[in-house]
């Protein structure tokens, strides 16, 4: 899957988490921009798993802090 | 200069807003005198301890106070030393043979505390290039294992089978599997289905830990916890437990069957680069684990207790952790932390203690 099906997918994903209706671009943050705390991480973070099969553990999240990174990680863990 | 201590800001604030309102400091309790194992005087009031991990009451048990005591006369204060150099007493290897003895098992190794125990083990157990799959809801002692281990973190939904099993398949083949779980989660006081837990990580190759410090003593058959109350303790690689709440007084310890777990004493450096527990307190620890293996009176009668507090409770139309009892602990759960706190202060008021948890869950990040 490239780049732009996967963020395709991701947006989809992540739009029951984005209460605040928060405009998304790749350089948005987790933490500070979209708010996540620790539940939304973990229940995202699955949704995301379940969604492209693969596992991000969290040694692999907190490398990640906004959302261009969450998509270059899952096409290079999709292989 | 940058303030190293800004970023503890928030918190500092949130704890002024609280004290201003006028509650009393939740974190500033002073037992004064200590005139059982239920009973306290606190901030000049006689109370009642409600929540403690006293589970069995030993802490006060003539046979290990005499134990205790005895120790201090025989071998003096403290070791001065770790385990692997000067500071395996005869009591030290008297406990290991009463844990033992007690869970039925091949091998024991005592810590300084239940947090090192569970920091060492999961630490130096799961290296680089394995994988530790981990209840969400896990003890902090765990969390900090897993963070001072090289190994990838894979943590699940609270109790969710399914959600476990996934991520265990997804692991790549041939990868080390730890799979790390507690008989009793002490925030809602809820046990594990670790039956069927268990199955699925045994079918999927992995290895079983299982931190039952809040259940030691009390749930099972003969109080070795949740996994032998749902009859898989066999299946059970690593069992984590605690001196400080039903044996009273404090240490940690992990047991196993693993043919090589010896091995541990010399890798494991939470355990070989800490001074090794007092000889009162391994004579202590020793003398209660070995009467709690007779302690099914004990047992009852707690059940008892937890199911009248529970039923009690749940009567007045609190909003409880789990619908039936499931432990020794019943979780209050309160709409919000100031409400939690005048809560917290009006039962120590009225001469009731309970634990009061700022934060719901003890989870990083």
């Amino acid at each position: 899957m490239d780049r732009a099906e996967t963020a395709a997918k991701i947006a989809a994903l992540i739009e029951p988490f984005n209460k605040k209706g928060v405009a998304i671009t790749d350089a948005s943050t987790f933490a500070g921009d979209l708010e996540f705390d620790s539940l939304t991480v973990m229940d995202f973070v699955a949704a995301i798993e379940d969604e492209f099969d693969i596992i991000i553990s969290m040694n692999q999240q907190a490398e990640i802090e906004n959302y261009g990174q969450l998509i270059d990680a899952v096409v290079k863990l999709q292989g | 200069m940058t303030d190293l201590f800004s970023k503890f800001d928030p918190l500092i604030e949130m704890r002024a807003n609280l004290l201003a309102s006028g509650v009393e400091d939740p974190f500033g309790l002073v037992m004064e005198r200590v005139i059982s194992p239920t009973v306290a005087v606190c901030n000049g009031r006689e109370t009642i301890l409600l929540g403690t991990y006293n589970y069995m009451g030993m802490t006060f048990d003539p046979d290990v106070i005499s134990a205790g005591k005895q120790a201090l006369d025989d071998f003096g204060a403290g070791t001065t030393g770790s385990r692997v150099l000067n500071g395996t007493y005869a009591g030290h290897r008297a406990v290991e043979d009463a844990l033992k003895d007690f869970y039925g098992m091949d091998h024991a190794m005592v810590f300084s505390t239940g947090y090192q125990a569970n920091l060492g083990i999961i630490s130096t157990v799961a290296g680089k290039g394995d994988y530790i799959v981990l209840d969400i809801d896990s003890h902090a002692s765990i969390w900090d294992g897993c963070k001072m281990g090289d190994a990838e973190v894979v943590p699940f939904k609270h109790n969710d089978i399914e959600a476990m099993e996934k991520r265990l398949k997804r692991i790549p083949e041939g990868a080390g599997k730890l799979v790390v779980l507690e008989g009793v989660y002490s925030m809602l006081g809820d046990i594990a289905p670790l039956k069927e837990m268990i199955k699925v990580a045994k079918d999927n190759g992995a290895m079983v830990l299982v931190d039952e410090a809040h259940s030691m003593g009390f749930i099972g058959p003969n109080g070795r916890g949740v996994a032998e109350d749902q009859g898989v303790l066999d299946q059970v690689d690593f069992v984590i437990g605690t001196f400080s709440k039903s044996v009273g007084t404090v240490g940690g310890f992990c047991v196993s069957n693993h043919p090589k777990f010896e091995i541990l004493r010399l890798v494991c450096r939470p355990y070989v680069f800490t001074a090794s527990l007092p000889p009162s307190v391994v004579a202590t620890a020793s003398t209660s684990i070995r009467k709690l293996m007779h302690a099914g009176n004990k047992r009852a009668h707690l059940w008892e207790n937890s199911r009248t507090l529970h039923k009690g409770l749940r009567d007045k139309g609190f909003q409880l952790g789990t619908e039936e009892p499931q432990s020794a602990i019943i979780a209050v759960i309160m709409p919000d932390l100031e409400r939690g706190a005048a809560m917290w202060e009006a039962l120590l008021h009225e001469g009731l203690y309970v634990t009061s948890p700022a934060r719901p869950r003890p989870r990083p990040g």
